[in-house]
Order: C-alpha cells, then sequence, then structure tokens
C-alpha cells in the first residue's frame, strides 16, 4: 500500500536510506534471501524536487509502516492519504471518492481525533488555519476533538507553488493533501541523547542524530551483536544499545575505553546515564592486528564505526618505531622493561584502515550481516563521482553523503554480506596487508587527507571563485 | 571481561601459531547482571569453542555447566539457557591477565578491559 511518507527537511541524503533499512528490518520483504535484490518503491508527487520533504512510499502494511515511522529519527510522519489535488474542490471530490471503509472507522464517535496544518515554505497564519479547517466541513467526524492526546491525527497538507528560493527546490503547482496519520517519529531521543549532556564525550564523540541513523543502517535490534572496532567513547553503541543491540568495542587508545576520566566519567558510565544495557565487552585492541582467534568467524550482526581518515582525529597502528625508521629489525623491549612498556605505534592510512576493515566485517559478520561506516570524499576540483571501496563479499545498499566543508565531505556506507569469506579472499588480504606493512611511507602519502583537508589555497586563485564553485548544482540542504 | 569475549579472544604474537585458548589469571571476578534474549544464546551458541569455556568458567567459579555432549537441542531447555547466560555474559573478569598458551606473555585485564595490544617485538 502507499503511504505518504514525510521527511523533517536536514539530511536528506539520510532520508530514503532510513526508511529502506528499517523497511528491512520490520519485514516489508517477505522472502528474505540476505537482503539481496531488495528495494522500496518510492513515487513524488506530480511535479515535485526528489528533495522536497513529501514523497510517496510503498509498504506491505500499516504495521509495519507505523514501525517504520516510530523507530525513525528523520521520519516526520507516514500518512494514509485520503485525497490530493490541485484545489479544494478537487479534494473534496478525491476524499469523498476514497472506499467508506477506509475512512469510517476512524471518524466514529467513540474516536477524538485532531487536524493539523502543515506546509512546507510557508506559514499559515491563526485566521488562516480556521480557514482551512473549514474547508473540511464535508468529512463527516462524529468524535470529539482532542488536542493533547487524541485517537487519530489527521494531516491537511497545503503546498503553495513557488519559484526557486534561497536554495530550496522549486514547486511548480499548488497541490493540497488530506490524510490520516499512521506513525511519526520520536524525536525525543534527540534531546535525551544530546552530547552535550553526556558525561563522557571526546573530540570526535558522533552526535546522536547520526548514531541513531547509523544504529538504523545496521538494523541494530535486542538479540543483535553490533561492534565498533573504533569505540572511543562510546557514542555510536549508545544508539545501538537503545534499540536493544548488545554491543561490542575496542579502541587502540586504552586511556579513552579504561580509564575514561575518571570512576563515573568513562564509557560504562555513558551507557549506565540512560539505563542502558552496557557493553558486553571493551577492550583494547588494534584494528591492524586483531585478537580473535583463527577459526571464530560469522559472529557480529553488525559492525558501525566511524574510522579515523585523519582529519579531525589520525588512526594508530602496532609497529611504530620499526615503520617509521624502516629499520629491519624490531625494536627489542628489554626483559625488565616489559610490564607496563607503552608500545610505539605508527600512523595507520586511510586505505589500510579501510582495507582492515573490510576484511574484518567479511570474515566476521553474519551473512546478511551489516558493516556501516563513514568514508571520507574529497569535493575539491572538478574531480569526478567517488568511487567507493568494494569487497566481493559485499554488497553497497546505501551511499549518504554529508558536507562538511569547502573540501570535504563524509559519506555514510551501508554494505551488506552477500558471499561467504573464502581461503581465497583471505589469503589475497593477507597479501595486501603484508604490502602495506613494507610500504608504509607509499601509503601513508597517498591516503593523506589531513593536507588536502587543510592546504592552503592555491596561489593566483580567485577566493570568490572558490565560494561560487562550491554551490554545486545538486541542493543537499543547509544543515549538515 | 566476559566468558564471550575471552572465547574469542587468542593471543596473535608474531611465531605463535595456536594462542587460543588464553588462561586466565583471576584476581577480581564480579558479576553483572544481563538481561537474557534467547534469540542472542541460540545464534552464539555455534559459535562457542565449548570446552574453553567450560574450563574458563570454571577458572572463574562457575562449574554448572555441562562438559560433554553439548547438542543444540539443550537450547529448548530453559535450565540450559540459564546456565549457558550467566556463564557467558554475567561473570565479569574485572582484574587479573590472559596468558598466552605458548609463550606466557600476560594481556593484562584493568578495570574489565583486557590490553590485547602487542609489543613492538612482538608484532
Amino acid at each position: 500500500m502507499w503511504y505518504m511518507c514525510v521527511f523533517f527537511h536536514r539530511l536528506l541524503d539520510y532520508r530514503k536510506p532510513e526508511v529502506e533499512a528499517l523497511a528491512q528490518l520490520f519485514g516489508a520483504f517477505a522472502d528474505d534471501n540476505n537482503g539481496d535484490s531488495h528495494s522500496v518503491q518510492w513515487k513524488l508527487p506530480d511535479n515535485f524536487h526528489p528533495d522536497n520533504p513529501f514523497h510517496f512510499v510503498n509498504i506491505p502494511s500499516e504495521d509495519i509502516a507505523r514501525d517504520i515511522a516510530k523507530r525513525s529519527i528523520l521520519v516526520k510522519g507516514m500518512y494514509e492519504i485520503w485525497g490530493e489535488g490541485t484545489s479544494y474542490e478537487q479534494l473534496e471530490e478525491a476524499v469523498n471518492a476514497y472506499p467508506e471503509e477506509r475512512k469510517l472507522p476512524y471518524l466514529t464517535s467513540e474516536n477524538t481525533f485532531k487536524i493539523n496544518i502543515d506546509s512546507f515554505g510557508k506559514t499559515f497564519t491563526t485566521q488562516e488555519q480556521k480557514e482551512l479547517l473549514k474547508r473540511l466541513a464535508f468529512i463527516p467526524f462524529k468524535g470529539r476533538v482532542n488536542l493533547r492526546n487524541p485517537d487519530h491525527n489527521f494531516w491537511f497538507i497545503e503546498i503553495d507553488k513557488y519559484e526557486a528560493n534561497n536554495g530550496l527546490p522549486p514547486i511548480v503547482e499548488k497541490r493540497i493533501f488530506f490524510g490520516r496519520e499512521v506513525g511519526a517519529a520520536d524525536r525525543k531521543l534527540l534531546p535525551t541523547y544530546q552530547l552535550k549532556s553526556r558525561v563522557y564525550i571526546g573530540p570526535t564523540a558522533m552526535d546522536a542524530e547520526m548514531a541513531f541513523l547509523m544504529a538504523n543502517q545496521g538494523l541494530a535490534a535486542p538479540g543483535k551483536l553490533v561492534y565498533d572496532p573504533f569505540v572511543g567513547t562510546g557514542s555510536v553503541l549508545v544508539a545501538a544499545a537503545h534499540f536493544g543491540a548488545l554491543t561490542m568495542g575496542a579502541d587502540i587508545d586504552i586511556r579513552v575505553v579504561r580509564d575514561g576520566r575518571g570512576p563515573d566519567r568513562n564509557v560504562w558510565s555513558n551507557f549506565k546515564q540512560y539505563g542502558l544495557q552496557e557493553p558486553i565487552s571493551l577492550l583494547r585492541a588494534d584494528n591492524n592486528l586483531p585478537p580473535w582467534r583463527a577459526g571464530l568467524k560469522e559472529v557480529f550482526d553488525a559492525i558501525i564505526c566511524d574510522p579515523p581518515y585523519g582529519v579531525r582525529a589520525g588512526g594508530r597502528k602496532s609497529g611504530g618505531r620499526k615503520l617509521l625508521k624502516g629499520v629491519v629489525g624490531p625494536y627489542t623491549v628489554p626483559d625488565d622493561k616489559r610490564e607496563g612498556h607503552i608500545p610505539s605505534t605508527a600512523a595507520y592510512s586511510l586505505v589500510e584502515c579501510v582495507h582492515d576493515l573490510l576484511d574484518l566485517a567479511a570474515k566476521m559478520l553474519v551473512m546478511g550481516g551489516r558493516l556501516v561506516y563513514f568514508y571520507p570524499v574529497l569535493r575539491e576540483e572538478d574531480s569526478p563521482d567517488p568511487t567507493f571501496p568494494e569487497h566481493p563479499c559485499f554488497k553497497l545498499v546505501a551511499v549518504s553523503e554529508q558536507i562538511l566543508s569547502f573540501r570535504y565531505s563524509r559519506v555514510l556506507l551501508t554494505m551488506v554480506k552477500v558471499a561467504t569469506y573464502t581461503e581465497e579472499i583471505a589469503e589475497s588480504a593477507r597479501v595486501m596487508h603484508l604490502d602495506f606493512k613494507a610500504n608504509h611511507l607509499k601509503w601513508l602519502e597517498e591516503g593523506n587527507l589531513h593536507s588536502a583537508v587543510f592546504a592552503p589555497n592555491k596561489e593566483g586563485e580567485n577566493v570568490d571563485l572558490r565560494f561560487s564553485k562550491d554551490s554545486k548544482p545538486k541542493y543537499r540542504g543547509k544543515y549538515v | 571481561m566476559r566468558l564471550l569475549t575471552h572465547n574469542m579472544l587468542s593471543s596473535t604474537i608474531k611465531g605463535v601459531s595456536n594462542g587460543f585458548p588464553l588462561t586466565i589469571e583471576a584476581a577480581k571476578v564480579v558479576e553483572k547482571q544481563v538481561d537474557m534474549n534467547s534469540d542472542f544464546l541460540k545464534n552464539i551458541f555455534s559459535k562457542i569453542e565449548w570446552k574453553p569455556f567450560v574450563e574458563a568458567a570454571k577458572t572463574l567459579g562457575f562449574s554448572e555447566l555441562p562438559e560433554e555432549d553439548v547438542q543444540p537441542s539443550l537450547l529448548d531447555s530453559h535450565e540450559f539457557l540459564t546456565k549457558f547466560h550467566h556463564a557467558l555474559l554475567e561473570i565479569h573478569l574485572e582484574e587479573g591477565a590472559l596468558v598466552c598458551p605458548e609463550t606466557g606473555r600476560k594481556f593484562p585485564v584493568n578495570k574489565g578491559i583486557p590490553n590485547m595490544l602487542l609489543l613492538e617485538d612482538e608484532v
């Protein structure tokens, strides 16, 4: 059945993938073969720009539509549309023609109701709202009005035509909709989990809204095990735990995972603060040399992370001094200093980091499990569309960009495991691992995002030109 | 560190061919309650190396797990699930060490966090 899906007007690239992920989670696809070849059907109202907040989506049942809306972060509401048109007369005609058996159960005298008025790019005065409500007098509501806690919410949506304005996409024709709300997002989550009231955060803690979106892409749910190999202060796992998943995290920096900033200000306390199940495991380990036993595979349902790609925080891996100085023999720690010795680490290039992550995920995810992670993209010059990491075990199902500055943006990638991890794949990963080790400096230079993002402007380049170049043709919303 | 984690970890020191299972040296063991989810237990059951799991549980003072002949059919028993859940997720090694079975190298566990990072000459 087709529902109108109205989004909050932010993080535009993340909206449809979230609904699609939740459709998968709530069983919208009956014959579930590892998330393969599943897609949700979308439709736009006539003449609407794809970036506008109003979309139609085909969902098999009202229960699933409600579940999706309730759990989502970016869906303002899912509505069963009773009628639409370009004028009030057309709307009335359409609503009257809508099947009685779909309307009457919600109009009886036992039901309380509320009519909400919504628009996009304009507001209505109280007087105008009253006028609009009068136009709905033809609908035979029998129940009482309850503005606080109605049994049924109805939505009267009027979008006037307007030209492209302040980056907003143009609407060619006036359009009016009337429908019944099936479900809506619980945005109260966001103030509860906002970072500014969290006890322990670090410089790269993931903001609550994005963390929830990541957990949704990873299909976090009770009974599932979610792993974050770059756990930091646990901000991604907090979101996964909120949705009931069991969590596990690792980090190379022991000060962050073990000590935090005191007994009640550490990763564990972040979970206690919200009354969430604390992580099953936190450990200090190197993503470059994961400590898992040889035969272990297919244990995690999702790997969700924000890898250190060297712009705000640089990645580190084991084997520092040897790699840096190019010495053949490793530094040998004297026996009397082994206890409490702090091993040196080396910079971890983005390419190697992503390679290790994909290899780990290919091995450790269950079939149909999801790898969700951020990948940085340079927006400079007339670069062609970015290419994203590929792996024979994975299928890329969602790509959502968030612009961070003139020069770079980050893209949330969602990959589903569709093939088993074979001996050949393991072998080629091992060869690659050795190559990274042998040509440490070369890889480090190639993946140096920091200097690309923070390099000074090229000489002779006009600054104004830089600004105008920034406004790429595709409108992505002012929020980042 | 829960026993689930212990069952997943091994020593990956260069030259060590079988770093699993790590021997547990326990200095402080605590119990932390975890909500039981039987679906999770049923999924994870086949991934557990049972013998090292039973041994590890004994080291930490829990010896109510069946040692041999553990069949997936056991998962239908609520009594078994409760014990499995308790051993897997609720017993928590707070302070101690994990010892590499081949080299005797100790990986310290402080504040419940195993430190699996290798030294320069072990990479």
